[in-house]
């Protein structure tokens, strides 16, 4: 298979290019997709570089399809991906929900629209809680919220490689504007970085006659009686809480003297970095905090934050999902103040944030 | 005789001049449903879907009362005010996309339970609204945003032919036929048929209407015209493929 | 040069607002700066303003939209009306002050989909920004408001097409930004294929930058800051 990337190269694109490289680079073989904007574009590039690089596409006849094809591709041995947003989302929870019960390490790009229902093509952080918790499961899945080109290039391999390493369904979760604007990354080849790409491995159809040569490969997802499904639901998720220490990110900044912290995700949290510097160089004593992966949720980094300072400004372009996670993971633990800004599928600029701060006294 | 407007009555003034690209074919179709629904006499009973794509452009384009659903969804959301209110007309209004992609299930089940619905299909061979990407009606060696290099039929299949399959699946009292935006008086002719099939209660009306894209077709007028005219034409067959005559004739 | 500049392009679709956008951003990576272009994009495929947000910098740039502009480009009445809400008293306005119609120019737009769909001003208090009233007057509030004939003089000088070209120079010379050899290393990475093809086109790209930064020049001498 040709390495598309060989050295590293600065390029100015815009998020979903950069996307559909990062698959290319992360060894990606197949994408199954259906058009919704604001993802298409990952399509339109991934199509083109198909036929010269021996990558196959197929586009779907819905969501639910893209979902379950991508699941037969990584079923058949192969690192697959989909793309989506908005109401394909939710259409991708079933998808997601037999990959959480299956351990299939399928790999969905989500770029957050404005929701619920068709709403927007634009932007928002509203699909937290269904890229977290969607499905009728308990969320076994790696969320990581990208905040630049040069995170969702990384952060797709890495999603790439977690997922088939875990074997949990990863979502790069970025949004609209991430996906339409244009700035610049470093493209490289992982393996020239060290980085190890995880190979893949088919779950079914490999040499031998099953039962004979090899134990036939039997995979389902229900059960008959209660006892069973709660012996797989605790063995499941003690993988998880395992795989959590060893996956878990965040960001934090100057929290160790501050008065207040900043709490926000994806492309929101360059606004918080950009009015905490602002606001430090006018003597307040402002902290942030970022959590990269939403699925783990990076509890214990956030507790450790809370003990240093409890006063927190949490801001998204939503209606408290972010503050929802924020919420779990510091259960029984004292917060003095929590003060929001929601701006639901609106944009947040670091201005706004300064001039909250600033009104507070 | 009916006195001939420049705008039909039914269409909604504040919401015009409409969203729709320069050249587009909702444009048309839309003007003869207009008419229809004046000539008809059945704007205060009629409700419209919509779906998503640029259909939902539409959303509020006749004084009529209008839903936009979602994505392929439409005709099912029709189904269900129509069983509830089997006195109110409804006609659902999507494009290929929604129709013969995510949509397919429901049209295919609709039409065997043979609902009392009529489901409009404005086929542009694309999705227009997301870019122009592939659909099921693309031609083979067109090419779009998802096949770049022309469309495979080895690998995805030849254009769906969907009145063919309404009609192939359908049951007693439907009408399915298909029209084109170039011939906008033929159109109306199959428009205000469907529409009286419903009023009568016989069955699913279908109709499939040829349209065009020239924004993402990248077609000026002419190529625009000859791309319906001569590529579409010679996939896409127009005609009645299903009336309660032919179904005389069947039985 | 400060820090962080902010710009806002917007004029009809087809005017080649997204081209100016994207020349800008990438002249601003050339030098070395973070450079961030995002075009505002709706569900229309046509009609509506085209407007384009661009910010150049030395650091990281915070959000990819903003809520005041250092320079607002305006190519058409309706963009002038549109972009009201982002001048402030620190903000170089740049119209085309030209009385005809616009000139289409091939327009590359990110999947299309780069129209506004409903123009905010009517929003924008909701959520607590500023809404400014005014259709088709220029801004009272601008710190400078600098109208170019960017149309006329290349219906008659050069060529319609590269009318955005001429406000594209205009607005560098008034404002420093980048400097014009990377505008015109930008123009060329972007068009390089068509120039080599036709090499008068190269010619005609780059005049008119140069166009635009005499009128700019003539502007200025007028106001009285040459």
């Amino acid at each position: 298979m040709d390495k598309l990337i060989q050295e590293e190269k600065r390029v100015f694109m815009t998020g979903n290019e950069a996307v559909a490289w990062a698959a290319v680079a992360a060894g990606a073989e197949i994408m199954n997709g259906y058009p919704i904007t604001p993802q298409n574009e990952i399509m339109h590039y991934w199509t083109r570089l198909a036929p010269k690089f021996n990558k196959k596409f197929l586009q779907t006849e819905d969501e639910l399809s893209a979902g379950f094809t991508t699941i037969g591709s990584v079923l058949g041995g192969k690192k697959a991906f989909s793309a989506t947003a908005g109401p394909g989302t939710t259409l991708f929870q079933e998808p997601l929900s037999m990959a959480e019960m299956m351990r299939i390490p399928m790999v969905l790009v989500v770029q957050q629209r404005g929701g619920p229902s068709t709403a927007t093509v634009i932007y928002s952080q509203q699909e937290v809680n269904m890229v977290t918790f969607g499905g009728n499961g308990e969320g076994w899945r790696i969320v990581y919220s990208t905040s630049s080109h040069q995170e969702l290039y990384d952060y797709t391999i890495k999603a790439f490689d977690m997922a088939w390493k875990y074997r949990f369904p990863a979502i790069i979760l970025g949004d609209g504007y991430q996906a339409k604007m244009r700035e610049s990354l470093l493209m490289y080849n992982p393996e020239e970085r060290g980085i190890e790409l995880v190979q893949p491995e088919a779950f079914v159809g490999k040499p031998g006659l099953p039962g004979r040569d090899r134990p036939a490969s039997h995979l389902r997802n229900a059960f008959s009686v209660e006892e069973e499904l709660f012996d797989a639901a605790m063995s499941i998720q003690r993988e998880y809480d395992q795989m959590a220490s060893e996956i878990i990110e965040a960001d934090q900044q100057q929290i160790e003297d501050a008065q207040l912290v900043i709490v926000a995700h994806g492309v929101v949290s360059r606004a918080a970095v950009a009015a905490m510097n602002r606001l430090r160089a006018k003597g307040l004593k402002v902290g942030y905090f970022r959590p990269i992966t939403l699925r783990p949720f990076p509890e214990k980094q956030l507790q450790a934050v809370a003990a240093s300072c409890n006063n927190f400004l949490l801001v998204e372009s939503a209606l408290g999902q972010l503050a929802r996670l924020f919420k779990e993971a510091l259960f029984n633990v004292p917060v003095k103040t929590f003060q929001t800004i929601y701006k639901p599928g609106v944009g947040i600029t670091a201005e706004e944030i300064v001039e909250y701060i600033e009104a507070l006294g | 005789m009916v006195e001939r407007l420049a705008m039909p009555k039914s269409w909604r003034l504040e919401s015009k001049p409409h969203k729709f690209c320069p050249g587009c074919g909702h444009g048309m179709v839309l003007k003869v449903l207009g008419e229809v629904i004046d000539e008809l006499a059945i704007q205060e009973k009629l409700i419209f879907g919509v779906d998503i794509g640029c259909s939902l452009l539409a959303w509020d384009f006749f004084d009529v009362d209008t839903v936009q659903t979602h994505h392929g969804r439409t005709n099912p959301v029709m189904v269900g005010i129509k069983r509830a209110r089997p006195e109110l007309l409804c006609i659902a209004y999507m494009g290929d996309g929604g129709a013969y992609a995510i949509g397919s299930q429901h049209l295919v089940n609709a039409a065997f339970r043979n609902e009392k619905i009529m489901a409009i299909v404005v086929n542009n061979c694309n999705y227009g609204m997301t870019g122009g990407q592939m659909s099921p009606t693309t031609l083979p060696g067109q090419k779009t945003e998802t096949s770049p290099y022309g469309r495979d039929p080895k690998e995805t299949g030849s254009p769906t032919q969907g009145p063919e399959m309404v009609a192939a699946i359908a049951s007693p009292g439907a009408y399915v036929a298909r029209g084109s935006v170039t011939n906008l008086k033929q159109l109306k002719r199959f428009m205000k048929k469907a529409v009286e099939n419903q009023l009568a209660g016989n069955g699913f009306s279908f109709l499939e209407v040829i349209s065009c894209c020239p924004t993402n077709w990248r077609t000026n007028a002419k190529q625009t015209w000859a791309f319906m005219e001569e590529e579409m034409a010679s996939y896409f067959r127009v005609g009645e493929l299903l009336t309660a005559e032919k179904d005389e004739e069947n039985s | 040069m400060a820090k962080l500049i902010k710009i806002a392009i917007a004029g009809e679709g087809g005017q080649g607002v997204q081209s100016i956008g994207d020349i800008l951003a990438e002249a601003g990576n050339e030098e070395g700066k973070e450079a961030l272009y995002i075009p505002n994009f709706g569900i229309e495929q046509r009609g509506g303003v085209s407007l384009a947000f661009v910010q150049i910098s030395e650091e990281q740039i915070g959000s990819p939209k903003f809520q005041s502009a250092d320079i607002v480009i305006a190519l058409s009445e309706r963009a002038v009306a549109r972009t009201l809400q982002y001048v402030t008293k620190d903000t170089l306005f740049v119209y085309d002050s030209s009385l005809i119609a616009p000139p289409e120019v091939v327009d590359e737009v990110i999947g299309l989909q780069a129209y506004d769909t409903v123009a905010p001003e009517a929003q924008a208090g909701k959520i607590g920004r500023k809404a400014k009233s005014g259709h088709g007057e220029l801004p009272e509030n601008a710190k400078r408001l600098i109208g170019i004939p960017a149309t006329a003089v290349a219906q008659q000088e050069l060529h319609p097409r590269v009318f955005n070209m001429i406000i594209l120079g205009a607005t560098v010379r008034a404002a420093g930004i980048v400097e014009m050899k990377t505008i015109e290393k930008a123009l060329e990475s972007k068009l390089g294929k068509k120039f080599t093809d036709n090499p008068k086109l190269r010619e005609l790209n780059f005049s008119a930058l140069q166009k635009g930064v005499q009128l700019m020049d003539a502007a200025l001498r007028e106001e009285g800051q040459a």
